[in-house]
């Protein structure tokens, strides 16, 4: 299609107004997180840093609450990522393969976890977890970030699952295959990207959630990332921007490592050519 | 497992397959039946119902059985009434003038532009990052004497003295919801151009030779090809804004003066804030029955006009 060149410059202002808006806070954070305290009290705040320095984030990890708060964020996520994905792949297998009576049960479970409010959710889980002394510990968050993003993995996996051909699984049970052997040996490989990306997106969902930790956590020391940064804020002024800046920097990376995986590893076409018609 | 001994696939044999399956579907789904059973469906189910009741929080407190008590009180309760107002304001100006934004960039990311890599990087970094930190960052860009936007507005004379956005009683609401567009506009962009690229080539081509403007083009193809992502991406950007809590929690904690105090907010003070769990959970029945009420009314409309 030929675009006339007043329309193309009309594009190409919009994209820049949109790469702006994106954009823009995001270099204004970094920037934030390499701008030494001289630099912060200056009445004409400049858009780059005029000396980078990492004295900010050496700050931010010297504060003990926040070295240890990441190592708690990193154990609930990596723990509930784990149940996670041990429970959902056979779910996911058995809703992608199987017609059952379950298969309309589980979507609408999925449907309604995404509609209710989680204030409906969060005050019963935290009067049965109280009894069994859960509240206030790293397994009780553990188990309930599992049931939280169980839907949305679930969800993930189906399709994955889904787009696996089954005619490779009928070809190997043909060749006396049994069935554990086929999903070990075949259907296993075929789904790593796909469990890769929902590990991820697991993981990373523990790792940003807020809402339960601030219900269920009240413990300084078992306080995840999200609920120790949420506390600076409002206290700017004493805390300072900068090692504020940075921790958020910091609490960011692991979204960025996860994003630059997807953006390389979804798109390529895995299964094609898999099935010859 | 019993499922890996069995050696007929499931399609060569449908009819004695049939309950078999069943009882291996059942056995897959066990591990999972559990949690979801204890911690999903069961307090879901407990959290309607605390609603109709006086429940508190603390150990030993005796809980009764009230009736609609607690929604009679919501009925006449003020402060309630400006949160839900709150609530719906947010929700639909986030939902609409995300959705239009995220459509102008989906649009401008389905043509063959420059910067498109760039742009749909970018578009897709506040989906990944942590809410607390986008409030935080936006903490810093709003400030009102160290933040850039109030820089950038005095030297270009938008204004003489430097606005606190987040502090004062009339920007802090809009304020709040240019964060809220800002952060869910990739989920949105994304579904977008994934609706965009899966539509037919052929049909603007025809429409091109007919002489059809890009203009009529849009309104004539695009629109109606896309309707099905729009009236679902909506649907659930709306259900996402109107229960969202911890970017807003962060950003102005439902103030100043609760202008800001979305319903979310005001049931978590509530419960965990003044300890009436009952009072709370009536909340949020409120909440779910807006919800659908407002969505089954949303998409009969459209799903209606479709036909």
């Amino acid at each position: 299609m030929r675009t006339r060149p007043a329309a193309r410059a009309a594009q190409y202002v919009a994209v820049i107004c949109y790469l702006i808006f994106l954009g823009f806070p995001l270099l204004w954070l970094i920037s934030s997180s390499l701008k030494s305290p001289q630099e912060f009290a200056s009445i004409t705040p400049s858009i780059l840093p005029k000396h980078p320095n990492l004295s900010n984030f050496t700050d931010a990890l010297e504060e003990q609450g926040l070295v240890r708060s990441m190592w708690n964020s990193l154990q609930i996520s990596v723990a509930s990522t784990v149940l996670v994905l041990v429970v959902s792949l056979p779910v996911a297998y058995a809703l992608a393969r199987f017609r059952s009576r379950l298969r309309p049960l589980t979507n609408g479970w999925i449907l309604v976890s995404q509609v209710f409010p989680v204030i409906l959710i969060v005050i019963p889980l935290f009067m049965i977890l109280r009894p069994l002394h859960l509240t206030n510990t790293i397994p009780g968050v553990v188990i309930v970030y599992m049931v939280w993003s169980m839907p949305f993995a679930l969800w993930m996996l189906q399709g994955y699952v889904a787009a696996v051909p089954r005619e490779l699984e009928e070809a190997a049970s043909v060749d006396g295959a049994s069935r554990l052997r086929t999903i070990v040996s075949i259907v296993m490989p075929l789904l790593r990207p796909g469990l890769i990306a929902t590990a991820m997106f697991t993981f990373i969902s523990a790792w940003n959630e807020f809402f339960f930790a601030l219900v269920l956590l009240q413990d300084p020391e078992l306080k995840t990332l999200p609920l120790v940064l949420a506390r600076f804020v409002g206290a700017e002024g004493q805390v300072q921007f900068g090692p504020l800046a940075a921790a958020s920097v910091l609490a960011t990376v692991p979204s960025l490592v996860f994003f630059a995986f997807l953006q390389r590893r979804l798109t390529s076409g895995l299964l094609s050519g898999a099935v010859k018609g | 497992m019993s499922a890996a001994t069995r050696t007929v696939a499931p399609k060569q044999a449908p009819k004695r397959g049939r309950p078999k399956q069943n009882r291996e579907a059942i056995f897959l789904f066990l591990p999972a039946l559990l949690p979801v059973l204890l911690l999903s469906v069961y307090p879901l189910i407990r959290g309607i119902a605390l609603g109709f009741t006086d429940a508190r929080a603390g150990l030993n407190v005796d809980t009764n059985f009230i009736g609609f008590g607690n929604f009679g009180k919501l009925l006449h309760n003020d402060l309630f009434w400006s949160s839900f107002k709150i609530g719906l304001i947010w929700t639909l100006a986030v939902t609409i003038l995300q959705f239009v934004a995220a459509l102008g960039l989906a649009l401008l990311l389905n043509t063959n532009l420059r910067f498109r890599g760039v742009a749909r990087t970018l578009a897709l970094i506040p989906w990944a990052m942590p809410p607390v930190v986008v409030a935080i960052m936006w903490r810093l860009l709003l400030h009102p004497t160290n933040g850039p936007v109030n820089e950038i507005l005095q030297n270009l004379h938008l204004t003489d003295h430097p606005i606190n956005f987040l502090g004062d009683f009339s920007t802090a609401l809009p304020a709040v919801i240019v964060v809220g567009i800002w952060v869910g506009m990739p989920m949105t962009t994304v579904t977008l151009l994934a609706g965009l690229q899966s539509i037919d080539r052929s049909l603007y081509e025809a429409a091109a030779v007919d002489g059809a403007s890009a203009w009529s083009q849009f309104w004539n193809i695009t629109l109606p090809q896309l309707k099905t992502v729009i009236v679902a991406i909506t649907s659930l950007d709306m259900i996402w804004n109107f229960n969202s809590f911890g970017l807003v929690y962060v950003l102005t904690a439902g103030g100043p003066g609760g202008k800001t105090m979305l319903p979310m907010l005001f049931a978590y003070n509530e419960a965990f804030r003044y300890g009436n769990f009952g009072m709370a959970a009536a909340m949020g029945d409120v909440m779910v029955v807006i919800i659908i009420v407002f969505l089954g009314f949303y998409l009969r409309n459209r799903l209606r006009s479709e036909a």
